[in-house]
């Protein structure tokens, strides 16, 4: 089974359902028995069901799509916005050399995030799903529970804690390491990485734990019981059979940091600007420029889908089936669709 | 007895503060043998096997491979290996990688991998699908892969929890008859788990009945059946019809026949351990030894009447009752033509064929 099934196959269902149904009367006329009238309904709510998620995804997704797609083509003329198509957009923004690199600095960002975080989750998910036997989902619950605090309190957390009078600052004076309050610790873009890796961690750990903990222990057993030490067991079974949940996790940490604006508008001072994000909201905010934001959008768009179907694929040709399949490509496991509808 | 190759002494295992699941267990393996260590869920079997592979530790006892204690060795330094129950093989590598996969682990040369693999795949014919990745194998495949995947690191001994059990009957059938055959053709001695009484009949040496943590009997198939030592071990294998009763007069033990009052009529029975007057034991009795009585025919008469007649394809099976109620069932003889249901018989058997068990 692939992970491509879900809504796209709904869609499908929807859609071949529509022509057997109005070509029902085109049929010689027999009598419909019980059956054909079971199939039918059956075929009328498929149809039925299928068509509320598919004007969701159109009303919220697609349309909102293709506005920003059509303004990255509009003309600005003395700061009105014309429908004039032009690709002066485009041009300004790989002729200037300031949004490239902020696209390439904010991608540097998103990339050390990534890393930082996959860090911190690998191992803890591997103790959460093998070694924790008790207190496991009460552990799990703590790495969670901080995603159901808003994402603003969470940022403003680290405000309190990086601050001139701040917790850190406190402490450090407290115990005499310094006696000036560090100025250096807010507003710079480590504030604005320790943030971002500190909200998104969890999301790199999901995914892992999710495949980790579907990795039969008998796998594991079997590797030791044919002469394989611990360490050679985890890297010859265990670590292969969760890379799928290492894309997985790296791919949301990545294109939710780089897409991300709170953090570095409250914690990264003259380094916010640096971040593509942000960029995009003065565009589009102060500068009143909504054509070059919607430009700088869409490329951003599309390295991310980009992105995601590069990690899909690998997903998919290391999605072994066998006795981990369907979790694998369960709950938080999967890619493609997740990110992208989040 | 030569020198076992395996040795368990007073093992015992205990998860938690619950009853032990493993209860004081000694036993000794000879070596080539085919063992079979058989009881219900819950009886203690896997977690036997699984201390001997080294997958738990005994909270205490010893586990010793030709005199060696092996009980506190890590799985990966045990000269065993186990086939899985869910054959557990690696899903991310080809066929070949799985069965090549111990050899790896030991650094032995790729030239001698390359070829010990592939004999081990033809062993259970499978080369034609080395590459092939396990998920696209059937059941019985990818348990003959399990299979040469731990025969290919040539092991003293080999334990197998349920292997068969995920396979339909046909060819759970055929792999009992292949297990059996490698256990003689490559002298490997083999531990072998089941619930299923018949795969255990089938395949063993000799079968070590496990409940509740201890082994109840031990000895070999045909002494099972015939000599079962309790109701649970007569009630455990094949078929048996089990009749409460009362030992008539003290008798001596080791075979020697004693008349049992079972509803109000003296019956003739072998006992193998002693019996007092007055003792209440069951008498146990297979189907395929009761029969139709002649007329004044032997010493032991009973009357039934016959409730439902059961044609199976090998034989046909007569459900009756007794006077007083109990269920008896009873193989009809071939040839002959079955009772209609509500038909009076007297049925008899061999008092040899009769023995006493415990409750």
């Amino acid at each position: 089974m692939s992970t491509s099934s879900g809504s796209g196959s709904n869609v499908g269902n929807g859609g071949s359902a529509a022509p057997a149904l109005s070509g029902t009367p085109g049929r010689p006329p027999v009598r419909p028995s019980a059956l054909d009238r079971l199939r039918a309904s059956a075929r009328l709510r498929t149809l039925v069901g299928a068509a509320l998620p598919v004007g969701w995804v159109t009303l919220l997704l697609l349309l909102p799509y293709l506005f920003l797609f059509a303004h990255s083509f509009f003309r600005l003329r003395n700061g009105q916005l014309t429908h004039e198509l032009t690709l002066e957009n485009y041009q300004r923004l790989f002729g200037t050399p300031l949004y490239p690199q902020t696209i390439l600095f904010s991608a540097g960002v998103a990339l050390r995030v990534t890393l930082a975080s996959l860090l911190l989750a690998y191992p803890l998910a591997y103790l959460l799903a093998f070694k924790v036997k008790r207190h496991r989902d009460l552990l799990y619950m703590a790495v969670i529970i901080p995603l159901w605090v808003s994402y603003l309190v969470r940022a403003y957390a680290w405000k309190i804690i990086l601050g001139q009078e701040g917790i850190l600052n406190g402490f450090l004076k407290a115990v005499g390491i310094i006696d000036q309050p560090l100025t250096m610790l807010l507003y710079s873009k480590w504030a604005v990485m320790l943030a971002l890796i500190h909200i998104y961690t969890p999301f790199t750990l999901m995914p892992i734990y999710a495949v980790l903990e579907a990795i039969p222990v008998s796998f594991k057993e079997a590797s030791q019981d044919l002469y394989a030490s611990r360490w050679a067991t985890f890297r010859n079974v265990v670590l292969p059979l969760s890379l799928p949940g290492v894309i997985a996790g790296c791919t949301f940490a990545f294109v939710l940091s780089m897409g991300d604006f709170i953090a570095p508008t409250l914690l990264g001072g003259n380094d916010s600007a640096l971040m593509v994000s942000n960029l995009v909201v003065s565009l589009f905010g102060v500068a009143f420029n909504w054509p070059l934001g919607a430009a700088v959008s869409v490329v951003m768009l599309v390295m991310t889908l980009v992105l995601l179907t590069l990690a899909r694929s690998i997903e998919d040709r290391m999605n072994y089936g066998g006795q981990a399949e369907g979790r694998t490509g369960g709950p938080g496991a999967s890619v493609g669709r997740g990110t992208l509808h989040a | 007895m030569t020198q076992p190759i395996l040795q368990l002494q007073h093992l015992t295992k205990r998860f938690g503060l619950g009853a032990a699941a493993v209860d004081d267990v000694s036993l000794d393996v000879a070596p080539g043998e085919f063992l079979t260590l058989l009881g219900a869920s819950g009886s203690g079997k896997t977690t036997t096997l699984r201390m001997i592979a080294g997958f738990e530790h005994p909270t205490s006892g010893e586990i010793l491979m030709d005199g060696q204690r092996l009980t506190l060795l890590p799985p990966f330094k045990r000269e065993l290996n186990t086939v899985f129950q869910q054959y557990a093989l690696f899903p991310h590598m080809s066929v070949r990688d799985n069965v090549g996969y111990g050899l790896r682990m030991r650094k032995v040369a790729r030239a001698e991998i390359a070829g010990r693999v592939s004999q081990a795949l033809d062993m259970v014919q499978l080369g034609h699908l080395a590459d092939r990745a396990p998920r696209q194998l059937s059941g019985g495949q990818q348990q003959r892969v399990a299979l040469a995947r731990a025969l290919v690191n040539r092991p003293r001994v080999l334990l197998l929890d349920e292997p068969l059990g995920a396979l339909d009957l046909k060819l759970r059938k055929e792999m009992q008859l292949e297990l059996k055959h490698l256990n003689r053709q490559l002298g490997i001695t083999f531990l072998y788990v089941t619930h299923d009484q018949e795969e255990a009949l089938t395949m063993s040496d000799r079968i070590a009945l496990m409940r509740n943590g201890r082994i109840e009997q031990l000895s070999r198939p045909r002494e099972m059946y015939e000599q079962p030592v309790s109701r649970y071990v007569a009630d455990f294998i094949g078929e048996t019809n089990l009749l409460a009763g009362t030992v008539a007069a003290d008798g001596r033990g080791g075979g020697q026949p004693v008349s049992v009052a079972v509803a109000g009529l003296a019956l003739s029975a072998l006992t193998q351990r002693s019996v007092r007057g007055g003792d209440k034991i069951f008498l146990a009795i297979r189907p395929e030894h009761i029969r139709p009585a002649e007329e004044g025919e032997g010493p032991n008469r009973l009357p039934v009447t016959v409730r439902d007649v059961v044609f199976t394809g090998v034989v046909t099976r007569v459900h009756a009752v007794m006077d007083g109620g109990e269920a008896l069932v009873l193989h009809w003889p071939a040839g002959s033509s079955a009772p209609e249901s509500g038909t009076r018989l007297t049925v008899t058997w061999d008092p040899a064929r009769g023995s006493c068990v415990d409750e």
